[in-house]
């Protein structure tokens, strides 16, 4: 049975990890792949760190939760600390570049940790708005696990409506997407 | 040589006489009820549900649909009923510590959202089928097997206010009436208004009826009317207190 | 009034709490009772949007008792009615449940289990399986699905109303809030249009007609006076339980014929026994997979041939042995040993079921 994909999303309530596994989620779901997205909803959701649980594959999924994950991203202090248990020798971390003396903390038994200025990058070429869109592109430039014009596509489906209104909005979108893939090679 | 008395026509012949206590006030509510129904002509449409205690040994008493529920459970039964059939006439029918204890919040929301139904609720100051424990609507000083030295205020608070509290949460559209078992004629008109109230689709209709329990008062005949009617009124003032298109007092 | 829910039929990406709602729908569902409770909120959400359209209602209630009891009220007056619940709420809706059992009300529940006991978390877990399958005072005469899948939800809720109105016991989706949450892909379709047959309920109380005329009175009773008369009824009830629980049991076993050592799980965690099934068969292990799809009746018979066979199983669940307890019972008398994993209130993973079985084989 092939593995599935495994990907844990973690930051701060408002960074939109969430949304980035919803719709990464969705991309693979409509390109015939199977796909099972499950948030944490603890009484913690509210102010708390927030994780999203992704697994694509080529067959049916397993259990919804997973031990360990292929893509680690943490997006804050907090949720570097809260992710290291889903991290072992397989797993590729990616933390941002603006959590300050993180260094210390981050996982010493991953296979590659990546560090990438997201939140920077897009509050400068972008807006701050769309860093969850830049992190979508770091998560599918890691990995490969749903082609480009696939993500696009779902982002389309989600945000169209906003995009018929103001088309400069797909621009910024689609072009924080593609940064974010280049960021994270660049990691590499 | 007695003749028996005239019976209401909705009234189940095979279930009297009726299984109540000798003087106890459920057979005269439920008679001043029955001729509410029949003046209706609604008994196909009825649907009766009896709640645990003395109340449901009126389980069989008409012969109109009917349901035994759990303790204070009879209210949100019959609002299912009828929010799934608004065409049946739905009454829920309770004693004092269906209603105002175990199964107030049920009583208190259902009256708050304006629930198409009508609650008639007994009084007889004391939980009649479990042997006269203390009930909320236990009057002050009165001995129960539960307060054996009084109902001390201090302890359990005053007796409860149902149709005025109902009142107070309820919008315009309920009926809300306390009657007693003393003066039947009334009684049947609260509860036939109150039933009109609730097959106009004006909102929740609640009519508490002031009853008797000579077995658990310990009391003969002349004590028992003495009680219901001047001790109890005390507590509990008789009358209309609110019904659709009356002003709200100043 | 709109045009039915669904099609035809079509895939969708849903979460599992959306897919109960459009079960209820396309199952024809009248009327929803409910009380707010993580994690079967969105049960109610979906439904109040979707219902109007359909001309079907929905009432929030005070709490689950009234939840519990308003649904047996819409059901007395012959609609389809049903309820969302979980944990404490569950706990609560005991009590119009065994009325359910004890006057064969044909009401449906939803349940997505959180952890316990008392409020514990509002994630998951499958601490409820005891409550769901014998909660109340009364003798469990209740049918419970437990789903692994979104398209168990699915299939199982419509499936659900079918059996409450056939066999008129108080029918149970026994879901989790990793089912309620999580969102995957699932195959909804209109019943009818693949030749399911949706049962027409039918009034209790306030049949139309005139009462001595054209019908009977009805006086629908839950109390009785004496113990022998109690007798009568939970015995004669039993009778037919046992008669139809043949027709009414669901499993789903695999590898079992040369296995050494079987899988036994339920639900949401049988996902996790089936992948280390198919993990370690692809290593060589002879190791099957058993699970019951309905918790009440439970595929005893079925499961004791199995244990016979294999003489070892391993009991996984997300409770402290609430299901194992189910197993143990079920196949008393055999040979089997029983090795366990019980994480209660956490999930379950293929890989510690994968290690559990490589350490013990």
């Amino acid at each position: 049975m092939a593995k599935a994909v495994k990907i844990v999303l973690a930051g701060e309530g408002g960074q939109g990890v969430q949304s980035v596994a919803e719709i990464l989620a969705e991309a693979a779901n409509t390109e015939g792949r199977e796909a099972l997205y499950i948030p944490n909803f603890g009484v913690e959701q509210r102010g708390g760190v927030s994780v999203a649980y992704l697994q694509i594959s080529d067959e049916a999924i397993g259990s919804p939760k997973f031990q360990k994950g292929d893509i680690v991203v943490a997006l804050s202090e907090r949720a570097v600390l809260r992710t290291q248990r889903y991290v072992d020798g397989n797993t590729t971390f990616v933390y941002d570049t603006s959590i300050e003396g993180i260094e210390d903390q981050l996982p010493k038994n991953a296979g590659r940790v990546l560090a990438i200025p997201a939140i920077e990058v897009s509050k400068e070429e972008f807006h701050p708005r769309v860093f969850n869109i830049l992190i979508m592109g770091a998560v599918i430039g890691a990995t490969g696990v749903v082609p480009l014009d696939r993500v696009k596509a779902a982002i389309e489906e989600k945000l169209g409506y906003k995009f018929q209104e103001n088309p400069k909005l797909r621009e910024l979108n689609f072009g924080a997407l593609e940064r974010g893939i280049d960021l994270v090679q660049k990691a590499q | 040589m007695s003749v028996a008395p005239r019976m209401p026509k909705c009234w189940r012949e095979e279930s009297k006489p009726h299984k109540f206590c000798p003087g106890c006030g459920h057979g005269l509510v439920l008679k001043a009820l029955g001729e509410a129904i029949d003046e209706l002509g609604i008994q196909d449409k009825v649907v009766f549900g009896a709640d645990i205690g003395c109340s449901l040994l009126a389980w069989d008493f008409f012969n109109c649909d009917t349901v035994q529920t759990h303790h204070g459970r009879t209210t949100p039964v019959v609002t299912g009923v009828k929010r799934a059939n608004p065409d049946l006439v739905c009454i829920a029918y309770m004693g004092d510590g269906g209603g105002y204890a175990i199964g107030s919040q049920h009583l208190f929301n259902a009256a708050a959202r304006n629930e198409r139904i009508l609650a008639v609720l007994v009084n007889n100051t004391q939980y009649g089928m479990t042997g006269g424990q203390m009930a909320p609507t236990t009057l002050p000083g009165q001995k129960t097997e539960t307060s054996p030295y009084g109902r001390d205020i201090e302890q359990a608070g005053y007796p409860t206010q149902g149709p005025e509290a109902v009142a107070a949460i309820t919008q315009d559209g309920a009926y809300v009436a306390r009657g007693t078992v003393a003066n039947l004629r009334q009684l049947k008109g609260f509860l036939k208004k109150a039933l009109e109230n609730q097959m106009a689709g004006n909102g929740f209709s609640f009519v508490e009826a002031l009853s008797t329990c000579p077995t658990n008062w310990r009391t003969n005949a002349a004590k028992t009317w003495e009680f219901v009617e001047k001790e109890m009124t005390k507590y509990f003032k008789v009358g209309e207190i609110k019904a659709p298109g009356q002003k709200k007092e100043a | 009034m709109a045009e039915k829910p669904i099609q035809g039929e079509r895939k969708a990406f849903l979460t599992g709490n959306e897919v109960v709602a459009y079960a209820a729908v396309a199952g024809e569902a009248d009327i929803m009772y409910g009380y707010p409770i993580t994690p079967q909120n969105e049960i109610m959400h979906y439904w109040t949007r979707m219902a109007p359209k359909y001309g079907k209602r929905f009432l929030q209630t005070e709490d689950e008792l009234s939840a519990g009891f308003t649904t047996l009220g819409g059901v007395l007056s012959g609609a389809k009615a049903f309820t969302a619940t979980a944990g404490p709420g569950n706990t609560l809706m005991q009590e119009p449940m065994s009325m359910a059992e004890m006057m064969r009300i044909p009401a449906v529940f939803v349940i997505q289990q959180r952890g316990g006991p008392s409020t514990a978390t509002v994630i998951y877990s499958q601490q409820e399986v005891t409550m769901t399958t014998y909660g109340g005072n009364g003798e469990g005469f209740r049918v419970v699905y437990s789903t692994a899948t979104h398209q168990d939800l699915f299939d199982y809720t419509i499936k659900a109303f079918n059996t409450a109105w056939k066999y008129r016991f108080p029918t149970f989706v026994l879901g989790d809030g990793y089912q309620a949450k999580m969102r995957e892909s699932v195959t909804i379709y209109d019943p009818q249009a693949r030749g399911i047959e949706l049962i027409k309920p039918t009034p209790y109380l306030g049949k139309p007609g005139s009462i001595g005329k054209d019908r009977e009175v009805t006086h629908m009773r839950n109390t009785y006076n004496t113990e022998e008369e109690l007798y009568e009824v939970v015995m004669s009830m039993a009778k037919e339980y046992d008669s139809v629980a043949p027709e009414i049991v669901e499993f789903d076993a695999r590898e079992v014929d040369d296995a050494e050592i079987v899988i036994v799980s339920h639900g949401v965690v049988s996902r996790a026994a089936l992948s280390a099934m198919l993990e370690l068969r692809g290593a060589g292990y002879k190791v099957g997979y058993f699970r019951p799809v309905t918790l009440r009746p439970f595929p005893g018979d079925q499961l004791r041939k199995v244990a016979d066979n294999a003489k070892r199983l391993l009991v996984v669940e997300s409770a402290l042995g609430q299901f194992n307890k189910l197993v143990q019972t079920n196949i008393y008398g055999s040979a089997a040993t029983i090795d366990t994993i019980f994480k209660p209130g956490v999930g379950v993973t293929s890989e510690e079921i994968v290690a559990k079985i490589k350490a013990t084989l």
